[in-house]
């Protein structure tokens, strides 16, 4: 299975997923530039953590107009597993695929530590490998991971079990019902403020963050070979 | 060549933390009359004539990338630059 990596100017969690892919997954990687404009290649798109464009305007919004993102939104419709994590999620929700924002933190602090996640759905190609409610460790490092979303939205969140994480001890952020993590409704676009790739090595703290990309390489063995 | 400026401000159902940490020191400060801030951004555009509908293109340029509509709202005017 290959997996891309997309770099932005302002990226700074790209080389931590590429080493989580290959040391400790074991599956093929590369580093895809922004300005990338075909995916056909990869089986994952991987989009890093970081600060693209250096956050300005708003968090995500630039490099959701880059030309990468097009072929990401193909690759999406194709069913493809598209991963954003921090401004990765950021990126995702300015370019629509999934719904909702991020705002700033309620309490206007950058938050830097590990903290107790929930598994809310283990039914989904990220997620296969948790336990359903199964708690597990995995860090955040961001100013502005308040999920916010309208009420109608959040409805259909609920009804289509598309909130896959939350936050089990007291809530960081602010974020709406404690969201973490959500994937869009066809379930192949998954956003999530902590960051498993962090999480990948026991002697670093947790290996928590394992599971959700062998849950990804699951799902392709057995819909690929 | 025409001037644009426009404001991005969030939307009244989203909470401005940034806002109520300016209003809680704004109210230290002795100003007590201070009910609400809300905190929002003002862009100014240099546009050159064109024959597109320029009302059309700013709206396009707010929808698009100068603001998020899920949890901001725009306004902009045009006038002559100078």
């Amino acid at each position: 299975m290959k997996f891309a990596v997309l770099v932005f100017p302002g990226s700074n969690c790209d080389v931590d997923m590429y080493h989580a892919i290959k040391d400790e997954l074991g599956e093929e990687v590369e580093f895809v530039w922004h300005d990338a404009t075909d995916l056909s290649g990869f089986d994952a798109i991987l989009i890093p953590g970081g600060f693209s464009y250096g956050d300005y305007l708003r968090c995500g919004a630039m490099a959701s107009q880059s030309n990468v993102m097009k072929a990401v939104k193909e690759a999406a419709e194709e069913g493809k597993p598209i991963l954003g994590v921090c401004n990765g999620f950021q990126i995702l929700t300015e370019a629509g695929l999934l719904p909702g924002a991020l705002l700033r933190n309620k309490n206007l602090k950058f938050i830097c530590r590990t903290v107790p996640l929930k598994v809310e759905n283990n039914q989904t190609m990220f997620t296969n490998q948790y336990d359903q409610g199964q708690i597990i460790h995995i860090p955040i490092a961001h100013g502005e991971g308040n999920y916010y979303c309208d009420e109608e939205t959040l409805k259909k969140l609920k009804e289509n079990n598309q909130i896959v994480f939350t936050y089990a001890g007291e809530n960081p952020n602010g974020s709406l019902e404690n969201i973490a993590g959500i994937v869009n409704e066809r379930g192949n676009v998954l956003g999530m403020m902590p960051h498993p790739e962090r999480a990948v090595d026991a002697l670093l703290g947790s290996a928590d963050g394992l599971a959700l990309f062998k849950s990804i390489v699951k799902q392709w063995r057995e819909t690929h070979v | 060549m025409k001037k644009v400026k426009i404001y991005v401000t969030l939307r009244e159902s989203v909470l401005d933390p940034q806002g109520s940490a300016v209003k809680g020191s704004l109210v230290n400060m002795g100003y007590k009359e201070v009910e609400d801030v809300r905190i929002g951004k003002y862009l100014e555009l240099l546009i050159n004539d064109t024959d597109r509908d320029l009302n059309e293109m700013v709206k396009e340029m707010c929808e698009k990338l100068l603001a998020n509509t899920v949890i901001e709202d725009y306004r902009f005017e045009i006038e002559e630059a100078n």
